[in-house]
């Protein structure tokens, strides 16, 4: 993996606001996340995620961002370079 | 911008994030969809004043970057037909919870029914008093136990959407917290509306009521309130087959009750009043 | 100054001149729920207030009366409500409130027998404590007082100014005497009572803060929807307006909201002194009593006693500069009041037992008779009562 290839995760949480509720790992209907030993929620299975968006609505506390669905050609984990152009 | 970050860019920058709010309580899923809406109606953030009352949902304006307040306990309407009538151009939405809306502050909620007057309440209703700890309100289901009711509740519930049915809103809905993309469709629809809409939203405390009513988490509750809700409309499918279908008991509908467009909006009636007359003078 | 044109005379009500004083001092909100006797206050601004391009809204109670007027102040409207003592009494929450946060409205209490619902068609002076502390917690509140049509008039528009001035809450205190007698009145032109508009901020938006303790006390309130996204809340707050609970912080909160009645004496502390200067007996009354002690010191004075009067027009914040002036100069002060004794108590506190106070009290629902008065004080100066005086015994 070169420097241009890190893998971006298609959701992040944002550790400082989570308060580890377990609504996201619970209503994710693919189980990418999971919550961390020391309760804050992780994403466990990048692969699986559909990016469907639902983590994101329901957090509570406003800490989940997913990204948006890579195109047909992209893979589900991009280049970041690319990726940020992409988000405008 | 991906929906969190149009939901944070609605956040006070001086007031920081994360809430007072419990730990999988709703009210920060309802305030991310409450921003969405708003952004999606392309309001300026000027022009809107976010209001509540007391209680845990009233904590809802303070982190909101609009014109907020943080009234007295139940008189959140009273505070805002104020501020409605003073200036109309302003967009009022107010937060309100099951207690503030319909137990102290049931007077002013019926007859901000009955005038009209273009505001947004959305009633956040989680059963049950959370900020003082847990007491039973108007909404409790029987039954159910709350820190003044250790015995079960004896109290008979409201059902918030059929009190401003009857109280003739003109725009009443109810959602849940689970269900965001309607719930968001929802809000922005009331906020849209010209004259005084309701939206409902079945939520759920944790915290104070959860725990002494059988729950384990707040995701068990949420996934109540998922398989609990039914639409209206299929409802109304299966109540067209079958006359004798009725909701089981826990159940409840949601969707658009009453969507009036004909009702004159109290402020417009005002202001045609006025203008009459000072063309008369 | 310069008769322009002749002033219309009519016969006015003290009810009337409070509405009239009211849109005259800009007030452009009006909230307000039917009660006796002040409904003609309501009445006269919901036929005014639409042909104004004001608001008029008839509330479901007082409480949201009052709460409806503070929102329309945010708003930038002049706002005001009118009741008599229940109604005053369901609107202790958010008249307390409305000091809280600091928001500029009036209050007009027509004060009739009381407790409850008491005499609703007769007068009382009951209210006086209630003004001051009818809601929970320390909090700054001025009361202004009227004593005839005239001054319901030009007292109503000083509400409004001293309201914008020190964004607090005004209570206007009328009773149902003066608010149902008639005079022959003319009105002021328009601009021969200035009038105060509040100050708004002029700072970018970021550096604003609504509950800044500025030099004068007094910070800038921006109206919603000017720009300002400001927090409003009844908890304790800082600055910006968001809730704190930390000691310091709570404390510099409400020391400064109660420090900004305490450095503007003469807009604020109004009073009469009626043949004080030779008095060595004095009366101390307020409203309707006042209105007719003029009598009962004309005939005290026929009697050679020397009589005189300080009549309190700011009720609060408390005169004490002007009370502790009398408590020097007279040997004996009465203090007739349509109530149990209010401002006689705290005419005692500040007295230290300088000079004799005695409460006369009335609570019938009748007026003062001045001769009754007059016979009673000379009685007393004279010593020839048989009763021991009967001052009240402070316990506060
Ligand atoms: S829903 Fe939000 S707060 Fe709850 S565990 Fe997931 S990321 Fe954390
Ligand atoms: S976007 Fe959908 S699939 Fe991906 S983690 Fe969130 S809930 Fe799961």
């Amino acid at each position: 993996m070169t420097s241009q290839q890190v893998k971006k995760l298609p959701v992040r949480v944002y550790e400082e606001w989570c308060k580890g509720c377990n609504i996201c790992v619970a209503f994710c209907p693919t189980q990418t996340l999971e919550l961390s030993s020391h309760g804050k929620a992780i994403v466990a299975h990048p692969d699986k995620c559909t990016y469907c968006g639902l983590c994101e609505r329901l957090c509570p506390d406003l800490a989940i961002t997913v990204r948006p669905r890579p195109t047909k050609n992209e893979a589900s984990t991009v280049d970041s370079k690319e990726a940020d152009d992409g988000k405008k | 911008m991906s929906d969190q970050a149009v939901t944070v860019s609605y956040l006070r920058s001086k007031k920081k994030y994360p809430s007072v709010w419990c730990p999988g309580c709703s009210l920060g899923t309802i305030m991310g969809a409450l921003l969405r809406a708003v952004d999606k109606l392309e309001i300026p953030r000027d022009d809107i004043v976010f209001a509540s009352g007391i209680g845990c949902t009233g904590r809802m304006p303070v982190y909101t970057d609009f014109n907020t307040f943080h009234g007295t306990h139940g008189r959140a309407l009273a505070f805002a037909t104020g501020i409605k009538m003073a200036k109309p151009r302003l967009k009022v939405i107010l937060a309100m919870g099951d207690g503030d809306s319909t137990a102290i502050g049931g007077n002013h909620f019926i007859h901000t029914c009955r005038r009209n007057l273009d505001l947004t309440a959305i009633v956040v209703n989680n059963n049950i008093y959370g900020m003082t700890g847990g007491q039973f309100s108007p909404t409790t289901p029987l039954n159910h136990f709350a820190s003044t009711a250790p015995h079960g509740s004896i109290d008979p519930p409201f059902d918030i959407c059929n009190l401003a049915q009857g109280t003739e809103a003109t725009y009443v809905a109810r959602t849940t917290s689970y269900h965001v993309r309607p719930m968001q469709k929802i809000i922005a629809d009331a906020i849209a509306h010209k004259g005084f809409s309701v939206v409902e939203i079945m939520s759920h405390c944790y915290t104070t009521y959860g725990r002494r009513n059988g729950f384990k988490d707040p995701v068990e509750m949420m996934k109540q309130e998922k398989e609990n809700a039914v639409t209206l409309k299929s409802y109304e499918k299966k109540k067209a087959e079958d006359a004798s279908y009725e909701l089981e008991p826990g159940q409840f509908l949601t969707g658009v009750f009453v969507n009036d467009k004909n009702r004159p909006e109290y402020s417009r009636v005002y202001a045609d009043l006025s203008a009459r007359l000072r063309e008369e003078q | 100054m310069a008769k322009s044109r002749k002033k219309e005379l009519r016969f006015y009500s003290g009810n009337e001149a409070i509405a009239y004083g009211a849109l005259y001092a800009g007030c452009d909100f009006f909230g307000g729920y039917p009660i006796t006797p002040s409904t003609e206050v309501a009445e006269i601004m919901s036929e005014e207030q639409p042909k104004l391009g004001g608001a008029f809204i008839q509330m479901e109670d007082e409480i949201a009366s009052m709460a409806a007027i503070v929102g329309a102040s945010l708003a930038g409207a002049k706002s005001m409500t009118a009741t008599s003592g229940p109604g005053f009494s369901l609107m202790q929450e958010n008249l307390g409130f409305a000091a809280m946060v600091e928001v500029p409205c009036v209050s007009c209490n027509v004060m009739r027998g009381g407790p409850s619902t008491g005499l609703p068609t007769k007068v009382g002076q009951g209210d006086v404590m209630q003004t001051r502390w009818g809601t929970h917690g320390d909090h700054p509140i001025i009361v202004l007082s009227p004593d005839c049509v005239a001054e319901s008039f030009t007292l109503t528009v000083k509400a409004f100014n001293l309201a914008e001035r020190y964004r607090t809450p005004v209570v206007l205190l009328s009773d149902e005497i003066i608010g149902h007698m008639s005079e022959v009145i003319a009105l002021p032109e328009p601009g021969e009572i200035p009038l105060v508009e509040r100050e708004a901020p002029d700072m970018p938006p970021d550096w604003y803060k609504p509950f800044e303790l500025t030099s004068h006390g007094v910070a800038p309130l921006a109206a919603y929807g000017e720009g300002y996204r400001y927090h409003v809340t009844g908890l304790t707050h800082d600055e910006y307006g968001f809730p704190t609970s930390k000691p310091a912080e709570a404390d510099r909160m409400l020391r400064g909201m109660m420090g900004k009645l305490n450095h503007h004496d003469d807009e604020l502390m109004l009073y009469e002194e009626i043949q004080l200067e030779d008095a060595e007996v004095a009366i101390i009354a307020y409203g309707c009593t006042s209105l007719v002690m003029h009598r009962t010191i004309y005939a005290a004075r026929q009697q050679g006693i020397k009589l005189g009067m300080l009549r309190l027009i700011t009720i609060w914040p408390l005169q004490d500069e002007a009370i502790n002036r009398l408590c020097e100069q007279v040997d004996t002060i009465f203090v007739p009041e349509l109530n149990m004794g209010q401002i006689s108590l705290v005419v005692e506190r500040l007295n230290r037992g300088r000079t004799r106070v005695i409460p006369l009290n009335r609570v019938d629902g009748e007026l003062f008779n001045p001769y009754d008065v007059a016979a009673t004080i000379i009685a007393k100066v004279k010593g020839d009562d048989i009763e021991d005086d009967t001052t009240i015994p402070l316990e506060i």
